[in-house]
């Protein structure tokens, strides 16, 4: 991850930059042990993806806000800061200075752990999102697979939380929570095992490199445009993002599992929906957008000034610029979520089943098979 | 001792704690909910000793399948059934559990005999990693073909029979008892929510 300066870039790099080996070179020059060196490479992108996923929320509260203000024709947050920037901070430091209320004849140990086992598994994910060739935590090679398992985790945080605070809105909203995510998941892996079928590997790395070359003509959304809108409509629904945001159904369950949730513990759910938000969107943007990918080769405009690929310098810039179209990207498809949050009606329940075992089900397999067909028939475009 | 190597060992000694811990709890615990939650967790520190062996891609199946998919149902079950009731006094309680015990602890110690008696390689055979889905893939595709087959059927089955099970009202008798079977079995086992209907 970037969080050295950019003036410790060692030149003759071909994968790109690769800061740790950076980090390690000049802290070995300062005669540590290369042990030693990586044990202090090791928090600092963890930390620093933890510090990106916060803001990425702060961002999106903001969003939220108001894209939702202009939405209803309202003018939304303004006086906390310009455009009422710093209105995500006041609402964060509210939720943190409420009393944390543990409901009388709540389980309180099953209480406390469920917010927990809801947020932790979705900041792990943050794991495999690449915003660059070296630019992630861990080049894992079970990478996507390890994101989808990760998610199926959620739901028993969710079932916690709703028996634990012994409300009856509260169960129907955690079962409702775990049915709903159950359903979405085999969609939703189906259309990622289609992806992962043209680019012959599970790492997201790797997806992404399949996807450079021709710029925006080589990104998958033109190869997978059926897996890319079950990929989306499942994201929403395994992040309760409306239409399907039935779990805390204000109008039935009051708030569902949340019902009895206040100050940090409820701030936990917040959190954890929101980072869910944008580490979908990225993962979108890693599946079908191409990734960090410029929409022009790079490799084509870095020839076009005559210097080499390698050279410091254009290490940077090209680096700056993953990380830049990868976040533009995510931010546009959280924009279509608020968007479409603001917008549509939420489904019902027999709605929203249907929609995921008899449509999205039987429509993700028919793309694994045309996909496997079509690897067949033209392994030079998908993927040989 | 390096870090890795060390941390490797605090890693599996915290894991191995967790699942021995765990699994005593799921089965010794009276609350049936806590132990599904314990089931859960010693399924993901199983998870963890995989990763542990360089297996990351079984240790994601494995949470995967067993944490995503067969303890979220015991859960369901369980939530769905939640009643608050006593059970009456099983007779010779005391009896059944030292009976229980003690089988227990025979296996356990012939468990131990086999640990302590066979003689383990052990460097082990050097883990493959990442190629290590490669390899599953391979296998489940040739040598492994008909259990792999196999157990697909076997889950249509149970696929199908839970269906039956869920849907009497495509039979007019009862699969079990013959009686005829009426639409609203379910509900009117319990008190109704609503008030009955009175005919005019």
């Amino acid at each position: 991850m970037v969080s050295a300066t950019p003036a410790v870039v060692s030149p003759g790099l071909s994968s790109g930059l690769d800061l740790e080996a950076s980090f390690t070179t000049v802290l070995e020059g300062l005669g540590m042990s290369p042990g030693a060196a990586h044990l202090l490479w090791l928090p600092l992108p963890m930390l620093l993806v933890l510090v990106a996923a916060v803001v990425g929320v702060l961002v999106n509260v903001w969003l939220e806000r108001k894209i939702s203000a202009a939405v209803q024709q309202r003018i939304g947050p303004e006086y906390a800061g310009a455009l009422g920037i710093l209105q995500p901070m006041a609402d964060g430091l509210k939720l943190l200075f409420k009393e944390d209320i543990i409901p009388a004849r709540a389980d309180g140990l099953l209480f406390t752990l469920g917010p927990v086992l809801v947020l932790v598994p979705v900041i792990l994910s943050w794991l495999v999102v690449p915003f660059g060739q070296n630019l992630l935590i861990s080049n894992v090679g079970v990478g996507i697979f390890l994101w989808i398992s990760l998610s199926s985790i959620q739901p028993i945080g969710l079932l916690m939380a709703g028996y634990a605070s012994n409300n009856k809105y509260s169960l129907l909203g955690g079962l409702r929570a775990a049915a709903q995510s159950i359903s979405y998941e085999i969609p939703l892996a189906l259309a990622v095992l289609a992806v992962v079928m043209m680019s012959n590997s599970l790492s997201t790395v790797d997806i992404v490199d399949q996807q450079t070359g021709a710029g925006i003509l080589s990104w998958n959304i033109w190869r997978q445009p059926v897996g890319f809108v079950i990929f989306w409509i499942c994201a929403l629904a395994e992040c309760e993002r409306l239409p399907f945001d039935l779990p805390e159904a204000e109008e039935e369950l009051v708030a569902g599992y949340q019902t009895e949730y206040a100050g940090m513990k409820f701030a936990l759910f917040y959190l954890g929906s929101y980072i869910n938000l944008v580490l979908s969107a990225l993962l979108v943007s890693v599946l079908y957008l191409g990734g960090w990918g410029f929409p022009l080769p790079v490799e084509w405009i870095v020839g076009l000034t005559g210097q080499p690929i390698d050279a410091p310098l254009v290490q940077v810039i090209t680096a700056t610029t993953g990380i830049v179209m990868t976040v533009l990207k995510a931010y546009l498809l959280v924009f279509f979520a608020i968007l479409l949050r603001w917008t549509v009606p939420r489904v019902r329940i027999d709605q929203l089943l249907d929609l995921g075992w008899k449509f999205l089900l039987p429509v993700a397999l028919v793309n694994l098979l045309v996909t496997a067909g079509l690897k067949l028939a033209f392994p030079a475009i998908f993927g040989g | 001792m390096t870090i890795a190597s060390s941390t490797q060992l605090i890693c599996f000694v915290a894991l191995s704690a967790a699942v021995a811990i765990g699994a005593l709890g799921v089965v010794l615990l009276p609350n049936i909910v806590y132990s599904a939650f314990l089931l859960g967790g010693v399924f993901l520190s199983v998870a963890g000793l995989y990763l542990l062996l360089n297996a990351s891609f079984v240790a994601a199946a494995q949470i995967l399948v067993y944490v995503g998919a067969v303890n979220v149902l015991i859960l369901f079950a369980i939530m769905l059934v939640n009643k608050q009731e006593n059970l009456a006094a099983i007779p010779g309680l005391g009896l059944r559990r030292v009976l229980s015990g003690a089988v227990c602890a025979g296996l356990f110690t012939l468990l131990l005999r086999v640990a302590f008696t066979t003689p383990w390689a052990t460097p082990g055979p050097t883990p493959v990693g990442e190629e290590a889905t490669l390899r599953i893939g391979e296998h489940l595709f040739s040598d492994y073909l008909l259990p792999f087959e196999l157990a697909s059927v076997l889950l249509l089955m149970a696929m199908i029979g839970a269906i039956v099970l869920a849907r009497r009202d495509v039979f007019s008798a009862d699969v079990a008892t013959g009686e005829p079977v009426d639409q609203g079995l379910i509900e009117k086992s319990r008190t109704p929510l609503l008030l009955e209907k009175t005919n005019p």
